[in-house]
């Protein structure tokens, strides 16, 4: 019995030095920064130990103005994307023919980089000495002003934002919640058939239902990378997110590690920790509603 | 109710080009008397199953009638057939409990046929009454046994009072001892009913145990039609003799000979009826019986005794399998060490089917 312990103690030494010398140590160290004051990372030095990190940020205008955004980020794209993500699966589970076509169409945008998609969505929205840029030329049709997306008003700015996120994802969910579709028996309908079940009833009293712990996973997945959000703010807005008024929470703690007001690696472990918070918070809350909701 | 099928086809399109579509159902003509248990038998792949969507309207006949009553229901869409569908798999909503389950198809109804809450709730407690299962419905379909799930099934398909219930493979999710309680239990709802009801099995017992008539099918055509003892006592070909039947008939080439049925050179029967040639001939296990002087010389394999019966396990060289199994009363004596055993035929349980159609040969005893 204790040579077996020793075995399987053995067997897992590889998996527990790597998780924690990378993911264990990484974690408590951050939470003994966050509590560190004055840290010089030049030096190691610290004055003392304290709650001034957390109340340092908490009262930074470019930290409340980053955690304004990352809330909205949240709370637009994850229900929109994951809704027009399922209205996509639905349609493209009901044709027949081009569906494959469909689905690697839908599909495309997962394997293009970020950056390269960034680009694209600049040329698409934003204005130069030149041109207003595509869409603008699109609104102009319908007699809109022209608007600046990328360097005009908040609103603007956090449309494109969204839209750049939500588009990002879809592809994913997409995938995702059409091997969940059609997963479902057949049976299912036919039974709900021979009933004489309307379509609708069919959708959210068997569908919803049968697919609910892909569309589950596809929220909490959704809200956590939503909150992680910051390469596409860089794709769309350049560095400077500050300045732009378009900074995510872990853009806030980039900027504190390495940006021009980098070295305060205190407050970026102070902010993470706030991060970890919410994330935590949200995904407890998520995981208490889907008890009700989600069906094994 | 009553059913009629009239030259029912279907066929299925190849797939690809050049591929040929598959005629899974081949001009079904039957009418079903109302208010009768009718088993589809079949080995997989006859058509049984087809036959039954079509009937329930999830499929679309390519050719042919399908008639409820006098109402032609061909071209209506399954939810206005007024017909109860059991799934092999029962199809029960694992998310909705027995109660729940049961109420959905009543709570599809709209306009004039709504019902109220509380009739829903007292055609779902009779039907679980039918079922027996009143004490289940607060659960999950997972927490029940796969009989409990079955009735759960039922339930549902009867608590929309159809016209016609039908059971696709009802029996063949369940263990042995379950499936025969289940098969008296199907008997015993249809009885209470009166439901025209229409169930599709491959095992020929089930069909044979508790229905009224039996509809034998081979390759989307219909073999043979008839009560079950009928078709067992009389089938029209070797087919249906084969399939009919445990343990299965014994089946040995033969020939007729002036008046004679010889197999290999024993003369077994005299007969009228059939002219000379060669034959298939059947002898259904039951048929034989322990005679000293019987003409059919087997060697004897073994005696495997089981109480009521006896099981007597030989060989005969005009036989097409390597063991011929006969049952005899357990009253009879049989010498396990004897070479040899002799067997007289009981002439209503000898088939005899052409060699070139398969079909079966009448004959008289002389």
């Amino acid at each position: 019995m204790d040579k077996q312990n020793k075995k399987a103690w053995l067997y897992l030494l590889p998996a527990i030095v790597f998780l924690g010398a990378f993911m264990v140590y990484p974690l408590i160290d951050v939470f003994v920064y966050s509590f560190e004051e004055g840290f010089n990372s030049a030096s190691q030095t610290y004055f003392g130990v304290g709650w001034y990190n957390y109340a340092y940020v908490l009262r930074d205008p470019y930290f409340l103005q980053a955690v304004k955004n990352t809330f909205l980020l949240v709370i637009i794209t994850v229900p929109l994307s994951t809704g027009i993500a399922l209205l996509f699966s639905v349609a493209l589970s009901s044709i027949k023919p081009l569906r494959n076509l469909f689905q690697t169409v839908y599909f495309l945008p997962y394997v293009t980089n970020t950056l390269a998609v960034g680009l694209v969505f600049m040329i698409l929205f934003k204005r130069t000495a030149y041109t207003d840029g595509l869409v603008n030329l699109m609104l102009s049709w319908f007699g809109a002003g022209p608007v600046d997306f990328i360097d005009g008003p908040y609103w603007a700015k956090m449309f494109v934002l969204c839209f750049y996120t939500i588009w990002v994802v879809l592809p994913f969910k997409i995938l995702i919640l059409t091997s969940a579709l059609a997963s479902v028996n057949q049976d299912y309908y036919n039974a709900a058939r021979v009933d004489g079940t309307s379509r609708t009833r069919i959708f959210f009293r068997i569908t919803l239902p049968m697919i609910s712990p892909m569309i589950f996973y596809l929220v909490i997945t959704g809200f956590i990378g939503a909150f992680k959000a910051y390469s596409d703010a860089v794709a769309l807005f350049g560095t400077d997110l500050n300045a732009a008024e378009m900074n995510t929470i872990v853009g806030y703690i980039y900027d504190m590690l390495y940006g021009n007001s980098g070295g305060y690696p205190s407050y970026a472990s102070a902010a993470a920790i706030l991060l970890f918070a919410i994330v935590l918070t949200i995904t407890c809350i998520n995981l208490l509603v889907s008890r009700r909701h989600v069906h094994y | 109710m009553k059913v009629v099928l009239q030259n029912l086809t279907k066929q299925f399109p190849g797939r690809g080009k050049k591929a040929e579509g598959v005629t899974a159902v081949s001009r079904f003509n039957f009418e079903i008397p109302d208010g009768k248990l009718v088993a589809l038998l079949g080995p997989s792949g006859c058509g049984k199953s087809t036959t039954l969507n079509l009937i329930s309207g999830l499929l679309e006949p390519t050719d042919g009638r399908i008639f409820f009553g006098e109402d032609d229901v061909t071209d209506l869409p399954p939810e206005n057939r007024g017909v109860g569908l059991v799934f092999q798999n029962y199809a029960l909503y694992p998310h909705l409990t027995v109660r729940q389950n049961i109420i959905f198809p009543l709570q599809n109804r709209k306009g004039a046929d709504k019902l109220s809450r509380q009739e829903m709730n007292r055609r779902a407690d009779e039907a679980a009454a039918l079922v027996q299962i009143e004490g289940l419905m607060d659960r999950r379909p997972k927490e029940l046994s796969g009989g409990q799930q079955q009735r759960v099934a039922i339930a549902r398909a009867l608590v929309k009072m159809p016209r016609v219930l039908l059971l696709d493979e009802p029996l063949s999710n369940l263990d042995a001892r379950l499936r025969l309680q289940t098969r008296e239990e199907i008997r015993r709802i249809q009885k209470q009913t009166g439901i025209t009801t229409i169930f599709v099995t491959h095992d020929q017992e089930e069909a044979m145990s508790i229905s009224d008539l039996i509809v034998v099918m081979k390759n989307g055509v219909v073999q043979q039609t008839g009560q079950p003892q009928e078709v067992y006592d009389h089938p029209v070909n070797e087919f249906v003799a084969r399939f009919l039947g445990t343990p299965p008939i014994n089946m040995f080439r033969g020939r007729v000979e002036q008046g004679r049925l010889y197999i290999g050179r024993d003369a077994v029967l005299k007969l009228a009826g059939v002219a000379d040639q060669e034959v298939m001939v059947g002898i259904r296990p039951e048929g034989f019986l322990l005679r000293e002087d019987g003409p059919l010389r087997c060697r004897l394999s073994r005696v495997e005794v089981m109480g009521r019966d006896i099981s007597v396990v030989s060989s005969h060289e005009g036989a097409e399998s390597a063991a011929i199994r006969s049952i005899i009363d357990a009253e009879n004596r049989v010498d396990h060490q004897a070479e040899t055993v002799r067997f007289a035929l009981r002439p209503g349980k000898v088939h005899l089917f052409s060699r070139e159609t398969e079909q079966a040969l009448p004959f008289q005893l002389c």
